[in-house]
């Protein structure tokens, strides 16, 4: 039988770095790929898209991407469907704080500790969505 | 107000897969935040890359420094295709081989030798940034 390719999950975060939501996205992201769903994700880099990451662009045309945004302009989520194909799924983290009443978060180098709060609730949210996309919910 | 007189844009690389990305991000903030905040201003890649209509005018308009976190250089073609002014064109791995004592690790959170790379770095920018501010003050007292 041949060896195929093992299917993942691309996500991308904004990175905002002038917001702290930016940077959230990015610790939350880190967590999924390290800690979380190591197995089954790769991250991919926003900026790469536009500067030619020919490779980038590839693998979010081929494989299921998340766009883990900070703000309401979700640029990860649109410069993803510009550059490759529309994500699978979107997250974005002002949406998240507001819908569970978390403090507003603070730092944009070190989130504090609401911002911390967040970043956990990010990243078990994009966890979640992975096994969704790879049919691995509720196993 | 013309483009001497502005806040240099400052525009680090959003590389989240190396270490260096995160020094590139923390010297950044490191200029904009504590050394040099009344003469920079920090922009964010993600809003460049996605035609922002602020950001890219403030850096259409402005001198910049960009900080590539690796050879793909994205912040320095993504200020270029936003037509900005780039005064210096500064590259992680260059700090770091002028410091190779210095051994960054850690993505989400940079070791001590990160954080050091990133002062030498940020220290690097603050250089660039006197120069062209003795430059404005020289050029307006002729």
């Amino acid at each position: 039988m041949p060896d195929l390719p093992r299917k993942k999950v691309g996500i991308i975060a904004c990175s905002g770095e002038e917001l702290p939501e930016g940077t959230i996205t990015r610790l939350a992201v880190l967590r999924v790929l390290h800690q979380l769903r190591p197995e089954d994700t790769v991250t991919i880099c926003l900026p790469l898209f536009m500067a030619g990451g020919e490779g980038d662009r590839n693998f979010a045309r081929m494989f299921p991407t998340i766009a883990v945004d900070g703000c309401e302009k979700q640029c990860a989520f649109h410069g993803t469907e510009k550059y490759s194909k529309r994500p699978a799924a979107g997250i974005v983290v002002t949406d998240l704080i507001a819908q569970h009443g978390l403090e507003q978060p603070y730092g944009c180098r070190k989130p504090d500790a609401a911002g911390m709060r967040a970043v956990e609730l990010t990243a078990n949210l994009a966890a979640d969505t992975v096994d969704e996309l790879l049919g691995k919910a509720g196993r | 107000m013309n483009s001497s007189s502005r806040k240099v844009a400052i525009v680090p690389c959003s590389g989240i897969g190396k270490p260096y990305g995160t020094v590139s991000r923390v010297a950044a903030y490191l200029v904009t935040e504590n050394d040099r905040p009344g003469r920079s201003r920090l922009v964010p890649l993600a809003l460049l890359v996605m035609g922002d209509e602020e950001y890219g005018r403030f850096v259409a308009e402005s001198r910049a420094i960009t900080i590539d976190g690796c050879p793909l250089a994205c912040a320095t073609k993504m200020v270029r295709q936003s037509n900005g002014r780039i005064v210096r064109e500064c590259s992680v791995m260059e700090t770091f081989r002028r410091h190779r004592e210095l051994k960054p690790q850690g993505i989400a959170e940079l070791n001590e030798d990160g954080e050091k790379l990133a002062e030498a770095l940020a220290q690097e920018i603050d250089a660039v940034i006197d120069t062209l501010i003795s430059q404005e003050e020289g050029g307006s007292h002729a």
